[in-house]
């Protein structure tokens, strides 16, 4: 049957490896491997081979172990690491049609300030600290070419009240904020230019129960109102479940599962899923 | 009338790798359900009935065997090889579930758990939130309860809300999974009324029932469970 719908992200082998590799570790099947690591000259195989697409309106979790690679993968999406090898077309650039990543670095630029919006796990890489909340918001929105102070000035008082923070305090630098709050900045950012493509890297670890919640609502309530495609990594498989349709799972740099939340949750194939899904508190 | 679900050769086993063990949960099974049909499937506690819904809500992903749906937006489609983006659809727009379990969002009044299974289908508000008013009342939920969180509510409450949030929907295939096992005579009955309700409106229904004597006069088509297989299977025209 053919496809009914278009992806808004489609990601085709994307390979990523940190070091030059040796020509005992290049075939990718090395009996040398450990894990993803070549013993003999040091090279990380840190995404291999990892393909999915991105639908509108959808969350798409990705679930793993620490160092299996999610946020190398996502690092690659939004430009902050260079690929060693793949494709990804998004369907808000030229159709879908050009490679993202033999754009060149203005032409990525662009992609990030105008059709993605990310979101870190650590506040720190997302936003100026010292900054005013609204001056970061404005600064994603002058990298995008807006120039009118008064039209900035209300996108970002409307986005900082959509996220719950205060507007009395849209002056006041992230620094002050707690952990939370400095989350809720950030996801403000991401949005300011409406990109139909959020990326969340472990948004809500660190933060304790009942700011996590707030944050996952927020999430939630956003993706239902703006329809908007969001790619979630998590190792947490309570937000995976709570916010993903469907999901990723990845070891050792590979997608080894792929599948409906609930299947993956269920009906888990491979073994490390099983033994993922089994550690459920 | 049509074919509307047709299951052939249907087994379904799981791999536990870190036990080492292989359970074998359905193995060849047959089902043919026609358009606006009532099928209940009996059987003991662990021979297979559960996971037969789940294989066709693509819950469980299937080894052998196809169940073929006749879908109004795909036409006939294999659930058993659909992609995800397709059984997703296919459960937002014409196939309903109902476990024994409430899987309820945290933090979700009862009120906005029916409203937006509405607003899956479409973008009309103000229907959407008639829509839920109008079946909440009917399962006589306490009007109090409406705009509180489901995780206070007692057994009875959550299952009614639980159906409540599947049948709004109207589906064209709704699976129910011992949907009143837990409930009292008279939610039973409410529930009961729903159900020949949706007969009417034209919703296809496979239903795992303990008491199946009490949807008796419903049931078009019986099957019974033993240990994976079907041991027998009895038709009734008394509709």
């Amino acid at each position: 049957m053919a496809e009914f719908e278009v992806p808004v992200l489609s990601i085709k082998n994307l390979n990523k490896q940190f070091g030059s590799g040796c020509p005992r570790c290049q075939d990718g099947e090395s009996p040398s491997f450990v894990k993803n690591y070549c013993p003999i000259c040091g090279t990380v195989y840190a995404c291999r081979d990892v393909s999915f697409d991105v639908f509108p309106g959808e969350v798409l979790g990705i679930v793993g172990e620490s160092g299996s690679g999610k946020s190398t993968l996502m690092q690659c999406l939004y430009f902050d690491q260079e690929v060693t090898a793949g494709e990804a077309y998004l369907a808000d650039y030229h159709n879908g049609e050009k490679n993202l990543f033999q754009e060149s670095s203005q032409q990525q630029r662009y992609i990030r300030n105008n059709i993605m919006g990310k979101v870190y796990q650590n506040p720190l890489l997302g936003l100026k600290m010292n900054f005013s909340s609204i001056g970061n918001i404005a600064e994603k929105l002058i990298a995008a070419g807006n120039q009118h102070v008064g039209m900035m000035e209300n996108r970002g008082t409307e986005l900082l009240n959509k996220v719950n923070i205060p507007v009395h305090r849209r002056k006041e630098a992230p620094k002050n904020f707690s952990g939370g709050m400095q989350q809720r900045v950030q996801i403000a950012k991401a949005l300011s230019n409406r990109p139909p493509l959020l990326l969340l890297d472990e948004v809500t670890t660190g933060l304790d129960l009942s700011v996590q919640a707030s944050v996952l609502d927020l999430i939630k309530s956003l993706q239902r109102e703006l329809n908007i495609s969001i790619v979630l990594v998590s190792h947490d498989l309570g937000v995976i479940r709570m916010l993903a349709d469907r999901t990723l799972v990845m070891l050792e740099g590979r997608v080894i599962e792929q599948g409906l939340t609930d299947q993956i949750l269920e009906d888990p194939q491979h073994p490390y899923t099983q033994q993922l899904v089994h550690s459920l508190l | 009338m049509e074919t509307l679900l047709e299951i052939k050769d249907l087994s379904k086993s799981f791999d536990l790798h870190n036990l080492g063990k292989h359970i074998r949960a359905v193995s060849n099974v047959d089902i043919q359900i026609k358009e606006g049909e009532f099928v209940g499937i009996t059987g003991k506690s662990g021979s297979g009935k559960s996971t037969i819904l789940k294989c066709i809500y693509g819950t469980y992903r299937i080894q052998q065997g196809s169940i073929w749906y006749h879908s109004k937006k795909f036409g006939p489609i294999n659930l058993a090889e659909a992609t995800e983006r397709e059984l997703l659809y296919l459960r937002k727009h014409e196939i309903g579930y109902v476990s024994q379990f409430l899987n309820v969002m945290p933090r979700t009044t009862a009120r906005q758990l029916v409203k937006q299974a509405i607003l899956e289908m479409g973008d009309d508000h103000d229907l959407a939130e008639k829509e839920t008013e109008k079946i909440l009342a009917h399962f006589e939920l306490d009007e109090e309860l409406w705009d509180s969180y489901p995780t206070t509510f007692s057994g009875g409450e959550k299952l009614r809300l639980n159906i409540a949030r599947a049948m709004v929907k109207k589906p064209r295939l709704l699976l129910l999974d011992e949907p009143t096992a837990s409930l009292d005579h008279d939610s039973k009955l409410k529930v009961k009324l729903l159900i020949e309700q949706l007969m009417k409106e034209g919703t296809t229904m496979l239903g795992i029932f303990h008491d199946l004597e009490f949807m008796n006069h419903l049931c078009n088509q019986e099957y019974n469970m033993q240990n994976g297989i079907f041991s027998h299977s009895t038709s009734f025209t008394n509709s």
